[in-house]
């Protein structure tokens, strides 16, 4: 009897358990909005998340960020098309087991040789055909510690590094890191990729919709629960608003809903599940220290600590979005400064009226005063998440007798313009696609990276972003990334006004969706949500 | 009259060749192309990439051997190759026509049932409360920005009815279709037939009060008769110009109508593809705009002739 029971409770233990498994249903379209055209389908060749939702579940990488957790950090780092990994001794050779079950949509065998292909192109490596697969290549930066890939056999692929950089795993982990089929050109990857992840590409119209179908021969199997994805291209917000309320989509595009807007979304949708979460871009000043007179180190302290964070977030994002350095801030954030930290920098002091009296000493000390004012233009890109911060920091800018005139400029011509240094001070949105520093770092402060727009350069500041960057110790590393941090803020090297925190929303139908709260870019394999309808 | 369409013809030719000139050279003076728009939509610059693109693309070439290398295609039914999409631009534009062409063309009708009829009972009641309301009603089709219709249409749909008529789905049928784009359309057409019913009332009123038509009166005739037969016909000349000019304007209304209700037309289309500076694409649609506009202008000037019998078009 006590057997029989004791086998009844078994049963019921092992039924409970594969609940949650049973529970996730096959089937159904994923209606989602897109806020506009996606420039290409090749993420490689893009920094857009507008390219990296619809196109991620179409690839996959060598690892991934575990999709289950709500945070990317080294170590949630799951196998994804490697079935494992390991590091030489000396910690420059990384090698990857590959899975030999893999085949990419069109039914052809995956096996290292893309590996190797996909990241020779990356680092400009390999014959004509292996470099045109990727015109253009945004974060070559990130690859400039890889010296070589070699296939061992069809399963196994070395990477050789020039020095130790634990976080090369991390970005190979990022929803911008996608494993290419070699036997694709670049064009059909511009326009309808072949992957080997769980949708396939049925369409892409310009202006119109993106869709996906689920790949039946997907090595995972089971998955993906979603029969495909219609991502319906809505350029008008208020449209697209109106459209997830009215129950016409299921899911809104990533940190859509503006905290504003939700409060109108939560009136007239009560049911649907809205999550606040940090984007990990982040709105900063950007100063021209080539032109006169911000070649002045004075000067650049002054607008440094000029700005006062908290007025922005408030009439930006109602008081969510996160005071922080270059990094993300925790908690969200794995490397940034601890508040006690971040109060010691300039400008980051919770007294703002003393850093407004020093910084109108010094621009007194230089000969400005309310009498005389220092006259500039605000260049920013002529769009609205732009323009706004942009002139709260005009008015923030006139306490330090500097008047600030808006300069909008095209958007098409930003970085250009930027680049040609054909502004004086200016406002700029920067996004960080892994949280990570070496690809904050390397990214946007050294001076070899071709996404320093501001030609930043400081020879101290360059050695140390390759000390963290070959650190494998996490507190050892932090220490130095803090170190930077504090350089970067007194050099007024893009000083971080903001990290942003936006709203995503789905219907309540919708299951398994998990938003990670220090990068918007990894997490959209679509492959663990299913529709409970 | 064969003479005189001979020389119609040609001119058109030659405003066309005029306007394909302009269309080139201006797309030209705008800043940036699409190599900088690429470059910088994925937040680099990098010059060498840059060079890559602008080779590829052939802009590097002069741009006399560009403008001949388009106009030569054009006159051969190639419309050159889209440079966001790496498509073939025929491909991208023609199935966005049709959608563009039944959305204009329901808002014109919308426009001349309403505004034609209406100008009609407000002329001819003149000064009465009916005549006031209409006057209100067209004085608010004209100060309304369609766009601000538009979502207002679209608030009060979620609102009421809980639904949103926006185009999410290829229409299965003529009628869904039909159904699909008249609120779109009706938005559109509304501020045109607000402009057509004014014009119609202020030329009625005219017409009414010239001598034959006393004289109609006179002879019996009834009010039916006069107002339709003997001054409606006469007061349309100035109307039909207005209907020609607002069919070629009516592509700026799309524009807006077709963001809001996220219709996949040309119109929306085209303010992309100059966002993109995607020259073989804005360069044939505005020829195609062009090319409408001639002949909606070229065709009101033969309705003159069928309207008014005096009207001749000497050789």
């Amino acid at each position: 009897m006590r057997s029989c029971v004791a086998l009844m409770a078994g049963t019921l233990a092992a039924f409970a358990l594969a609940t949650p498994a049973l529970a996730q249903k096959q089937g159904g379209i994923l209606k989602f909005t897109h806020r506009d055209n996606p420039p290409s389908a090749s993420i490689h060749e893009e920094a857009t998340i507008s390219t990296v939702i619809p196109f991620m579940p179409v690839f996959n990488n060598l690892v991934m960020f575990d999709p289950k957790e709500k945070f990317n950090s080294p170590d949630k780092i799951v196998p994804d098309l490697a079935e494992n990994w390991s590091w030489s001794a000396d910690k420059t050779k990384l090698t990857f087991k590959l899975r030999s079950d893999v085949k990419w949509h069109d039914g052809k065998p995956f096996s290292a040789n893309d590996v190797k292909c996909t990241f020779d192109a990356l680092i400009g490596q390999g014959d004509e055909k292996v470099k045109d697969l990727i015109r253009k290549n945004p974060r070559k930066v990130w690859y400039d510690n890889l010296k070589e890939i070699t296939v061992g056999s069809p399963t196994e692929v070395t990477f050789t590094l020039g020095r130790p950089q634990p976080s090369l795993l991390s970005m190979l982990a990022s929803g911008y890191t996608p494993v290419y089929a070699c036997h694709v050109d670049g064009r059909t990857l511009r326009s309808k990729p072949i992957g080997t992840g769980p949708f396939m590409v049925v369409e892409f119209k310009r202006n119109e919709s993106i869709k996906l179908t689920r790949n039946p021969n997907y090595w995972k199997k089971g998955q993906p629960y979603l029969d495909g994805i219609e991502f319906k291209i809505v350029p008008n917000r208020s449209t697209r608003v109106l459209g997830f309320v009215a129950g016409e989509f299921d899911m809104t595009f990533d940190s859509d809903i503006t905290f504003p807007l939700l409060k109108d979304v939560k009136d007239q949708a009560p049911h649907a599940v809205c999550e606040a979460r940090p984007t990990n871009v982040r709105s900063n000043l950007i100063v021209n220290r080539d032109r006169e007179p911000f070649d002045n180190p004075k000067i650049r302290e002054a607008l440094v600590l000029a700005i006062d964070r908290k007025p922005f977030s408030d009439i930006l994002a109602q008081g969510n979005d996160l005071i922080g350095a270059a990094m993300l801030p925790a908690p969200a954030g794995v490397w940034g400064m601890k508040p006690e930290e971040l109060s010691k920098l300039p400008g980051f002091g919770p007294d703002t009226a003393k850093n407004i009296a020093e910084a109108q000493s010094i621009m007194k000390s230089l000969g400005y005063g309310p009498d005389k004012t220092l006259k500039v233009k605000v260049a920013t890109r002529n769009i609205a998440i732009y323009r706004d911060p942009a002139v709260i920091l005009i008015d923030q800018l006139k306490k330090i007798y500097v008047d600030g005139e808006l300069d909008p400029i095209d958007t098409t011509v930003w970085f250009t313009r930027v680049q040609q240094k054909n502004y004086q001070i200016g406002l700029n949105l920067t996004g960080a696609g892994v949280d990570d520093p070496d690809v904050m770092f390397f990214e946007n402060f050294h001076s070899s990276s071709s996404r320093n727009y501001t030609g930043y350069s400081n020879p101290e500041v360059d050695k140390l972003i390759v000390q963290q960057s070959s650190i494998e110790d996490k507190a050892e590393r932090m220490k130095v990334v803090a170190q930077i941090e504090e350089m970067l803020t007194r050099d007024a090297a893009r000083p971080t006004i903001l990290h942003g925190v936006g709203n995503t929303c789905w219907q309540p139908f919708v299951k398994g969706v998990v938003l990670q709260h220090n990068s918007i870019y990894n997490s959209w394999r679509f492959e663990n949500i299913w529709l409970e309808k | 009259m064969g003479a005189y369409l001979t020389r119609r013809v040609l001119l058109m030719g030659l405003t066309l060749l005029g306007m394909s000139v302009l269309i080139f050279v201006m797309l030209r003076l705008v800043p940036g192309d699409i190599a900088d728009i690429l470059v910088d939509s994925a937040g680099i610059v990098d010059v060498d990439e840059k060079a890559r693109i602008v080779k590829e693309l052939g802009l590097d070439k002069p741009l006399f051997e560009q403008y001949l290398h388009w106009l030569g295609g054009l006159f051969q039914g190639d419309l050159g190759f889209a440079y966001v999409s790496e498509r073939p631009a025929l491909e991208e534009i023609a199935p966005r026509i049709p959608v563009s062409a039944k959305l204009a063309l329901l808002a014109l009708i919308y426009s001349v049932i309403l505004g034609v009829p209406l100008g009609v009972i407000s002329a001819v009641r003149q000064n009465t409360g009916l005549d006031y309301m209409l006057r209100v009603v067209s004085l608010s089709g004209l100060s309304l920005p369609s766009f601000w219709l538009a979502l207002l249409i679209l608030m009060a749909s979620v609102q009421w009815f809980g639904v949103i008529p926006i185009y999410t789905n290829e229409p299965r049928s003529l009628v869904d279709e039909i159904l699909l784009l008249s609120i779109p359309a009706a938005a559109v057409g509304f501020r045109s037939s607000a402009l057509i019913m004014r014009l119609t009332r202020s030329s009625m009123l005219e017409v009414l009060r010239q001598d034959y038509i006393r004289t109609a009166r006179s002879k019996g005739a009834s009010q039916t008769s006069v107002n339709y037969e003997h001054a409606l016909r006469n007061a349309l000349l100035p109307v039909v110009t207005i209907i020609g000019i607002e069919a070629a304007f009516l592509i700026g209304g799309l524009i807006v109508t077709e963001t809001v209700f996220n219709i996949p037309g040309v119109a929306r289309f085209l303010v992309e593809a100059i966002l993109w500076r995607d020259y073989p694409i804005v360069q044939n649609l505005v020829m195609l705009i062009a090319f409408i506009t001639v002949v909606v202008n070229f065709l009101v000037d033969m309705a003159y002739m069928a309207l008014d019998p005096r009207i001749k078009y000497a050789d």
